[in-house]
């Protein structure tokens, strides 16, 4: 049965990730951080995926969704856990809290999709793309101004709990709550709301609800995302969650194909990895009418993305992974 | 007679300055064929759009099947057993066929977000069952051959077909089919006023059929009215309305064809 066969995938997944998590300790510090941060953006691009891909809902706020889920998180586990725990607590018990504050930071955040989804149900592409824009913004700014989680000098020495099981079986689980989702009777209303709201309406199926589910899903999956993220890096900081940082995941998304989750998880794993890659790259230098120029790879990541883009519009607007569907005999 | 399925009255809509509809009456009983024609922006899509909740009256009322259904949203006038095509096919063009007429069970599937992501034996019995009713909508309107192509790949009869087999698919009481045999040539015609009947035979359904075509609305429509500038100006039977001398002076003494 195929329900049954993508479940046992699922709890391979959770194993598997248990299993490495295990060995973890004794890899390369600074590659774990790399691998793990595919396992985050695979969540990142897979939710967003779920909103501007599958329900056609252009978002640009999900660095704000994230901030939501990262600072909240933090927040238990810097603030609550050494109150609630003690100063040395158990293992069992600390990863207890840290799977709870997760979801806490998960659900704070499925708090922010629903208020930023609520005007999704009167506006539409370009207006609703800027109304998240614009509520990413105002997360961003209103961390800056609170003191208790550290203000514009960030929050520190987040324990380091994101280990390789939380990151990759929650992306499993990410994954499959969203492929089960959209290949349902149910989940199919999304992509109709996308391919026609009208008709969509016209078939029974309430748009509006479906958009702010589609919201309040995929903002949950980023919180959770932004918890690991922030137990990953033990340190955030609000201009870590601007508008660039939505840029990034919508660039998966587009790059992957809307609504096509195996080619936004291999963007996510081949973006996450352009950055990495180019730090390696040597700083050029050369001199442009009598004055020296530091080509620095790394600074070019965003204009890397925009030709990317401008590129994929160009030659494959459905996508870097998106194949054409098979052509049947006698069309 | 009974009290008839669908009853607009007295239904006006403005568009600012513009009067889209003025006091327009129209009944529709159970089962009933009723045609609804008038010139080119006579009114007749706006009415389709006035009775499935696109727009709302500025005046007057609406019930369906004894209940008022004016201020309802569109999704919920199809939860209660309008369902529609529309002029310019939108079916969801990324969607196979098979989806297509599969978004139409949303409406009344007992499963949600939480069966569909655990799974369980409900759920899957639910999938199933919805995947064979959609297949067999699919054999009955010849369309099951093409069930795993896109939408947008077939031909444009047979998207036309499958915007009525999804409509029917809602399980409807009214079916309202905007011009459907617009760009079709003469013997399409013909098989889809057999289709029309044959569906309407079938479901016990009433249609209202908007359409240019004199030869498919005269054909088969039990009654009609004629609408133009927003008044209804005649209705009755086909005969009736051929011999009407406001019909033909407002439409079909310049355009009818013999």
């Amino acid at each position: 049965m195929k329900a049954a066969r993508s479940k046992l995938i699922v709890l391979a997944v959770l194993a598997a990730s248990l299993g490495v998590s295990l060995i973890s300790p004794r890899l390369d510090p600074y590659f774990l951080d790399v691998i793990l941060g595919i396992g985050i953006n695979i969540i990142l691009a897979v939710s967003l995926n779920l909103i501007n891909g599958h329900t056609g809902q252009f978002s640009l706020g999900h660095a704000g969704f994230m901030a939501v889920g990262a600072y909240l998180s933090a927040a238990l586990t810097s603030f609550l856990a050494p109150k609630l725990l003690g100063a040395v607590p158990g293992t069992v018990a600390l990863q207890s809290f840290f799977f709870a504050a997760l979801l806490a930071g998960g659900l704070g955040a499925a708090l922010a999709g629903l208020l930023v989804g609520i005007p999704s149900l009167r506006l539409r592409g370009d207006y609703l793309a800027i109304v998240t824009l614009g509520f990413g913004e105002i997360i961003r700014v209103i961390l800056q101004n609170m003191e208790s989680v550290g203000g514009a000098s960030g929050l520190h020495n987040i324990p380091q709990l994101t280990s390789f099981f939380w990151t990759f079986g929650l992306a499993g689980i990410a994954v499959y709550v969203i492929v089960s989702l959209v290949n349902s009777t149910y989940g199919r209303g999304f992509i109709a709301v996308r391919d026609d709201e009208v008709a969509a309406a016209a078939m029974g199926i309430n748009p509006t609800r479906y958009k702010v589910t589609a919201f309040v899903l995929g903002a949950f999956w980023a919180g959770i995302a932004g918890g690991l993220y922030a137990h990953l890096k033990s340190s955030l900081n609000p201009t870590g969650f601007d508008f660039m940082r939505s840029i990034e995941i919508v660039v998966m998304v587009i790059l992957g194909g809307m609504g096509n989750t195996p080619g936004v998880i291999i963007a996510a794993v081949l973006l996450t990895l352009l950055p990495v890659g180019l730090r390696e790259l040597p700083t050029l230098t050369f001199s442009l009418a009598g004055k020296p120029i530091d080509l620095v790879w790394k600074e070019l990541q965003m204009v890397i993305y925009a030709l990317f883009i401008i590129a994929m519009m160009l030659l494959r607007p459905q996508g870097l992974f998106t194949w054409a569907p098979r052509k049947k005999a006698g069309e | 007679m009974s009290a008839p399925l669908l009853r607009l009255e007295r239904c006006t809509i403005r568009f600012g300055g513009l009067t889209a509809l003025a006091d327009l009456d129209l009944a529709i009983g159970a089962g009933e064929l009723v045609g609804l024609i008038g010139p080119n922006g006579a009114g007749k899509t706006t009415a389709f759009n006035l009775i499935t909740g696109v727009y709302q009256p500025t005046e007057g009322r609406i019930t369906f099947d004894n209940e008022s259904i004016v201020d309802r949203r569109p999704h919920q006038i199809t939860a209660h057993g309008i369902a529609r095509t529309f002029q310019n096919i939108r079916l969801f063009a990324s969607l196979s066929v098979f989806d297509n007429v599969r978004t139409a069970f949303q409406l009344r599937a007992r499963s949600g977000i939480g069966h569909a992501l655990w799974r369980g034996k409900a759920f899957r019995d639910e999938e199933r069952g919805i995947a064979r009713q959609v297949m067999e909508f699919l054999d009955l309107f010849h369309l099951s051959q093409h069930h795993d192509a896109p939408a947008k790949s077939l031909p444009y009869g047979d998207q036309r077909r499958l915007e009525i087999v999804r409509a029917l698919a809602t399980r409807p009481k009214l079916l309202l089919l905007d011009e459907p045999a617009a760009g079709m040539n003469p013997t399409e015609k013909i098989e889809l006023m057999r289709l029309i009947q044959f569906v309407q035979d079938k479901y016990h359904l009433a249609v209202l059929l908007v359409e240019h075509d004199m030869q498919v609305v005269m054909g088969i429509c039990q009654r009609i009215a004629v609408l133009d500038h927003g008044v209804k100006i005649a209705e009755g039977t086909p005969p009736e309305v051929r011999r009407n001398p406001k019909v033909i002076e407002a439409y079909l003494g310049e355009e009818q064809k013999p």
